[in-house]
């Protein structure tokens, strides 16, 4: 028997699915502009272009949103990271994963309202947000508009650096996609997390 | 007599000097250019007994600066034009004087042979320009002989052939004057057919006209087969891709001469450029395909583990 509690507040739900849905076009649209092909390119190149451009438009205003409602609501307490002991912790929650869910033993920090976020969660999801985002949108933007980019920084070219560096993190941001999804399936059932983030409500054992 | 030789041979280097001098920096056509190489130019009337002065034909004008640095500066005028030229006022039946094509210097000339000249006019005869005309379209209508420079073989910057060889076309396409010498109509609006083009400026910057708008020929360094309008290149990934034209077209001489060992594809075009799609460095793209695959797998793993310990349960 599980109880529910009510952990996504509506704006967070608003902006996460906008933000999956934007992440998900980037993504298509970002990799099929790198590999295109004459013969197997996922997107015609032009339309590649056009739905980047405009996703990643859309991701950063609902980038602003969620920083708007990190600094006024109190959502920003599940983000504090405890930085003493956190090796520990991180150490703790992995030996879990490896090793504890296969055993049947319970979560070592359960869901709670203060602290809905396990430590690899928690740490994961401030690196996605408050470093990969920005520096995915920093390098976006002038590839969006290079001919602000400079033709040569210290011998090598601009956009080049700034296109390395944008596909580079885009592709850790890519990664943290699949473990995302593939960790919410860990839940009171493989299917409870998705339909939390739709509902707000969280599923407990 | 010792002060006397060290004077002629002081005297003989100078001369030297001068010749050679003479030899770098051109012909003097210093005459010509006094009145063609200002906007005004000015005169004495002998009927008024008066100085004139009068703006130049702007397409009699000659940019002497450029002239200096062309490939043609080592001519004098009267080289090319006739000799009467020398007269002021000039002769009206000199404006009927037939003009050296590029072949009448070039052609058959073994100096010119890694040009392919030959090639180059029988491209030119299969292109719209020439088919259009009513063979009127010749050489000097993009090439000008008075200011030409060899841009690509002189390995000049890719931005700098780029502009060189984009202000041939838009001389005639942007200009209504020049354009009107063969064509009734106005030339049309290139940012307004271009404007479906994503970051068309930088297009215009980076890549130049005829590398979209002529068939690439392998034996020429520039394809001089400008296609109709309907069969210029549309297709993004005709250069946005490994295989990308302007490997076989603007590139193509920095590639035959640098074949790059970076881990880029085209990585000639990162010297001076960027193309997504055309460049991807090929040890990342190993090093993300493994990541990404190790971690499908452990993922997979991950699960089937729980699956079959839930079942246990």
């Amino acid at each position: 028997m599980s109880d529910k509690m009510y952990l996504y507040p509506l704006w967070v739900r608003i902006w996460h699915g906008f933000n999956a849905l934007f992440f998900l076009v980037l993504l298509i649209s970002g990799i099929s502009m790198q590999y295109a092909d004459l013969k197997y390119s996922f997107l015609p190149f032009d339309w590649a272009v056009l739905s980047h451009n405009i996703s990643g438009v859309g991701i950063t205003l609902a980038y602003l949103f969620f920083l708007v409602g990190f600094v006024l609501s109190d959502n920003k307490r599940h983000y504090k990271i405890e930085v003493k002991g956190l090796c520990g912790r991180l150490i703790r929650q992995m030996q879990y994963y490896l090793f504890g869910i296969f055993k049947g033993e319970g979560s070592p920090f359960p869901v709670t309202a203060e602290s809905k976020f396990n430590p690899l969660q928690q740490t994961t999801y401030v690196a996605v947000l408050f470093v990969l985002y920005p520096m995915l949108i920093l390098t976006g933007f002038p590839l969006m508009f290079p001919e602000i980019i400079i033709d040569n920084f210290f011998g090598i070219g601009g956009t080049l650096l700034t296109a390395l560096l944008h596909s580079a993190v885009g592709f850790l941001s890519s990664l943290f996609l699949v473990i995302h999804i593939y960790f919410a399936t860990i839940g009171s059932t493989p299917t409870s997390n998705f339909k939390s983030i739709i509902n707000g409500y969280h599923e407990r054992h | 007599m010792v002060k006397l030789t060290k004077s002629l041979v002081c005297l003989l280097l100078l001369s030297v000097l001068i010749v050679h001098a003479r030899a770098t920096d051109g012909a003097d056509n210093s005459q010509c250019l006094q009145c063609h190489g200002q906007v005004f130019y000015e005169y004495h009337n002998e009927w008024t007994d008066q100085v004139d002065r009068k703006p130049l034909n702007p397409f009699h004008y000659i940019d002497s600066v450029k002239m200096k640095s062309s490939v043609h500066k080592m001519f004098a005028c009267i080289d090319c034009h006739s000799m009467d030229y020398q007269t002021f006022p000039h002769s009206g039946e000199l404006r009927l004087e037939e003009k050296y094509q590029c072949m009448d210097c070039h052609g058959g000339d073994e100096t010119y042979a890694h040009f392919n000249f030959e090639g180059i006019e029988s491209a030119f005869q299969e292109s719209v320009h020439y088919k259009s005309s009513d063979e009127r379209f010749n050489c000097w209508m993009c090439h000008d002989p008075h200011g030409y420079e060899l841009a690509l073989r002189q390995d000049k910057p890719i931005v700098e052939v780029v502009t060189l060889s984009n202000k041939m076309c838009t001389s005639c396409h942007d200009n209504k004057f020049k354009y009107g010498l063969l064509s009734h109509d106005d030339p049309v609006d290139i940012a307004a057919t271009h404007a479906w083009l994503p970051n068309r400026e930088q297009h215009f910057n980076k890549v130049r006209c005829i590398d979209c708008h002529t068939k690439v020929d392998a034996d020429l360094l520039i394809s001089h087969n400008i296609l109709p309008k309907e069969q210029a290149l549309r297709n993004c990934v005709d250069c946005h891709s490994a295989n990308s034209v302007l490997m076989e077209s603007l590139y193509a001489h920095r590639a035959k001469e640098s074949r790059a060992k970076s881990g880029f594809f085209n990585a000639v075009v990162l010297n001076e450029g960027y193309i997504i799609g055309a460049n991807r460095n090929k040890t990342l793209n190993t090093i993300s395909v493994i990541l990404f695959g190790m971690l499908l797998v452990g993922l997979l793993v991950h699960a089937v583990l729980r699956m079959i310990f839930s079942k246990n349960k």
